[in-house]
């Protein structure tokens, strides 16, 4: 029959691949015969937080331009949520949310016109859409504002109203290009808060970002890329556990500074020296201790290894935009 | 999802793209309008009443018709231009209008021939409000007149489809003083708006009949005077064509601009 091969035509394609909300494979992007993303291959599993890492200029935003069929890719193929991009982007994209690194507010607007009108470009009348916006309003912590301009906002709440403007069409996949960049610690653990919500409602989370903080605590697996290449992916937890060790001391004092190469020779125990800090990386906490009872008085600092310890041991500590 | 079907018309989805800008537009639409139509209007009164003692009738109407129907077309240009240009371009890289737009099922099919329906949109409510105040006057022979709309819509089309392609190259607003001192300046000094073509030289003359301008006033001229136009379909032709061909090129220019 001819309407049901029409329709089988619509939906195989969005159910073949169906647990894998993002398949990208040896994805490559040239600009200007520059190397920009360079054979990148991941998948996003549909309910997972997945965090794109990288310092400036990394490539993570040309990652997600091409994923949103934006820009076309060089060389590779990318699937999003079992759509062929960019062949099938308009399906693909009504199905996605999407918060851009770059604020796009309407600034004509107020905020609920905002959310109006954006929900018309999916087609959604503002009759169907106004029942909604009650939710999203207070989704945004923005109830009784609906009537407010766009630059009586703060940055934390313009970037709420941004992140409940990509809501509007109730999307399978957010994909967030630096969402809390910018943002003074209250605005950041709100948002944060939010993004938790969302992906408790079963929706795929892809963010971009360069604090490390933010995926450890978000992210259910990240990818590293490094100059368009990707360095490392698996989850916060694991990729600690197998680049970095467990325990890091860092030194400023002058004189712990001066007699810290000592202890590179203790088992386990790795040195790295950052302008007038020096990090001491030990799989075992106890020999560093016993060293530093040796210089009493001396203050250091103490911590577990984290993210950004796997991050610099991957990519250098070079700054990246000289 | 409605917008889910499969592609077909291009810019089949544009009219969200129109409304945004309507409904900005609905809420400055006093200060919009009076700056938008007051400014044809002081001209048609002051040249109309001023030099229309001096020259007396030009053919078989008199100046203050004459210029009348002129400035209707000159308008369409200029109202069409501009939105194309300084407001399209702030939409683009000064607000990011398109960018949250692209985040949608949009294309950018869509959005730049939203833009240029909306552009022709406001030149089609300019020009009407300049009908209104011509006929008003007293400047209106017949109820022709109100053909003159669908052919100031079409040419503020095309004139918003020729302005979508300098947007596509304008690096910053300065940029768009060139095609207004290159392009349609010398346009609006000689198609005919202000005196007859006939007093220009050949060589003016045969040029002019290249751009659309010309082609608008040798439709909307005897529409006003309330008679039926010659030639309507190959005027009508080369506004249309104007329309279709630099629309093609302003979405092909766009989408190699920013979908890099
Ligand atoms: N349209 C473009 N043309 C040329 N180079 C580009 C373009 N977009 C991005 N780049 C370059 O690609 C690199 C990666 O950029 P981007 O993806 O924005 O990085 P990130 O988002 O990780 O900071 C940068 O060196 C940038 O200068
Ligand atoms: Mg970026």
């Amino acid at each position: 029959m001819e309407c049901s091969q029409g329709l089988a035509r619509v939906l195989i394609p969005a159910v073949a691949g169906a647990s894998k909300a993002v398949i990208v494979e040896g994805l490559e992007k040239r600009y200007a015969g520059r190397m920009v993303v360079d054979d990148i291959s991941f998948s996003i599993d549909r309910g997972e937080c997945f965090g794109l890492l990288g310092p400036n200029g990394a490539g993570k935003t040309t990652v997600l331009r091409m994923l949103l069929a934006h820009t076309p890719p060089s060389a590779g193929r990318i699937e999003v949520l079992g759509y062929s991009m960019p062949g099938e982007a308009r399906a693909a994209r009504a199905r996605i949310g999407v918060v851009a690194q770059e604020d796009n507010l309407d600034p004509d607007f107020t905020v609920l016109e905002n959310l109006l009108s954006y929900a018309r470009y999916f087609g959604i009348k503002p009759r169907a859409m106004r029942r909604g916006t009650s939710a999203l309003l207070e989704f945004a912590a923005l109830e009784g504002r609906e009537g407010a301009r766009i630059h009586e906002l703060s940055g934390g709440m313009q970037r709420r109203l941004t992140l409940a403007r990509a809501l509007v069409n109730d999307p399978r996949l957010l994909v967030l290009d630096e969402p809390t960049t910018g943002l003074d610690p209250q605005a950041r653990q709100l948002i944060w808060q939010r993004l938790r919500s969302l992906l408790a409602s079963g929706r795929t989370l892809f963010l971009t970002t360069h604090y490390m903080e933010e995926a450890e605590r978000l992210c259910d697996r990240v990818a590293i890329i490094d100059g368009g290449r990707l360095v490392a992916i698996g989850s916060p937890h694991a990729l600690i556990g197998e680049h970095v060790e467990a325990h890091v001391f860092e030194f400023t004092a002058p004189d712990l500074v001066s007699r810290a190469a000592d202890l590179a020779r203790l088992e386990g125990v790795h040195i790295e020296r950052v302008g007038e800090t020096t990090l001491v990386y030990a799989r075992s906490p106890e020999p560093v201790r016993a060293w530093l009872s040796g210089c009493a008085g001396e203050q250091y600092w103490y911590r577990p290894g984290n993210l950004e310890d796997v991050f610099f041991r991957l990519t250098g500590r070079d700054l990246r935009d000289r | 999802m409605p917008l889910g079907g499969r592609y077909s018309i291009p810019g089949r989805y544009a009219w969200p793209v129109w409304l945004r800008n309507f409904h900005v537009w609905r809420k400055l639409m006093v200060p919009s309008l009076l700056g938008n139509f007051g400014e044809p209007v002081l001209y048609l009164l002051a040249l109309g009443y001023g030099f229309g003692r001096m020259v007396g009738r030009v053919g078989q109407i008199s100046y203050i018709e004459f210029l009348a129907s002129g400035i209707l077309c000159s308008s369409a240009m200029t109202a069409a231009s501009f939105e194309a240009m300084y407001s399209a371009y702030t939409r683009l890289n000064v607000q990011h209008t398109w960018a949250a737009m692209l985040a949608t099922p949009l294309g950018v099919e869509d959005v730049v021939i939203g833009e240029i329906l909306w552009a022709g949109s406001k030149a089609l409510i300019n020009t009407t409000a300049i009908l209104i105040v011509a006929a008003a006057l007293g400047l209106v022979g017949g109820w022709t007149a109100l053909l003159a709309l669908p052919v100031a819509l079409a040419t503020g089309l095309a004139f918003a489809a020729l302005a979508m392609i300098v947007t596509a190259f304008a690096p910053s607003y300065d940029f768009f003083m060139y095609y207004f001192t290159l392009v349609l300046t010398p346009l609006l000094l000689l198609s005919g708006v202000f005196f007859p073509l006939a007093e220009l030289p050949h060589g003016v003359v045969l040029t002019m009949q290249f751009f659309p301008l010309v082609h608008a006033i040798a439709l909307i001229r005897p529409l006003l005077a309330g008679t039926v136009p010659q030639q309507a379909w190959l005027h009508g032709g080369v506004i249309l064509a104007y329309l279709l061909v630099a629309g093609g090129v302003a979405v092909w220019l766009f989408r190699r601009r920013i979908l890099r």
